[in-house]
């Protein structure tokens, strides 16, 4: 049965990670790449918990809490220097 | 490919299959919205399913075939951090957006955040004008 699983999932991780790199790829705006990173982040973590369930080990389990720590770091420091470029009417 | 459902770990093993195919599909289904839906704030609602439900889903199913206690409380820490840091980003991002002005406005149904920013705005004006009597 977990043979059937890791397939199945498999199958189904690179679909979400192909939509979330097109995403990348093709955003209009920077935020969308971001939460397209993060949503990325997402499935690399659930590729490795996935990995450690089927063949039942731990190897991985550090990584997965440090990317539950540490993961938000980069969108919010993206998101604290985004800033609207455009120029305003009514200034100068 | 015939498991002997007498005893629980056929059951155990069943409902961790389970889990992980649909802690799998929480990751498609926000890969599709984040193709289909049409601006940030809708693709941010599409984007916390991997992120929340379908971690829980996918640490339960480690807990479950594991089969022993101690792994429990590191699995419980790895979610709650990710509930605790998630919200953050998603409110850096969601006001950057705002602000930016990555939203399709007619999509809203509510938008609590504009009375603050004209108030702001228009205090920000008034301290900025020159002939207010300073």
């Amino acid at each position: 049965m977990m043979d059937v699983v890791l397939a199945v999932t498999a199958v189904i991780f690179s679909l979400a990670a192909a939509g979330a790199i097109l995403r990348i790829a093709r955003g209009p705006s920077l935020l969308d790449r971001v939460l397209a990173a993060d949503v990325l982040l997402a499935i690399l973590g659930g590729a490795l918990c996935i990995d450690m369930a089927v063949n039942r080990h731990l190897n991985n389990l550090m990584l997965v809490v440090a990317i539950s720590i540490i993961g938000f770091i980069g969108s919010v420091t993206v998101a604290r220097f985004v800033a609207d470029r455009r120029v305003k009417p009514n200034e100068s | 490919m015939n498991p002997d459902f007498s005893g629980p770990d056929a059951w155990i093993d069943l409902v961790s299959a389970v889990f992980m195919v649909v802690g799998a599909l929480m990751s498609l289904g926000a890969a599709i919205g984040l193709l289909r839906f049409p601006d940030l704030l809708s693709r941010m609602h599409a984007a916390t399913k991997p992120q929340v439900l379908g971690l829980f889903l996918l640490l339960a199913a480690i807990g479950l075939q594991m089969r022993t206690w101690w792994v429990w409380p590191v699995l419980v820490v790895a979610w709650i951090f990710q509930l605790l840091t998630v919200p953050v980003s998603a409110h850096m991002v969601g006001r950057a957006g705002y602000r930016t002005k990555h939203l399709h406005r007619e999509l809203l149904t509510a938008d609590e955040l504009e009375a603050v920013v004209q108030k702001a705005a228009a205090e920000a004006a008034l301290e900025d004008s020159p002939d207010d009597g300073r």
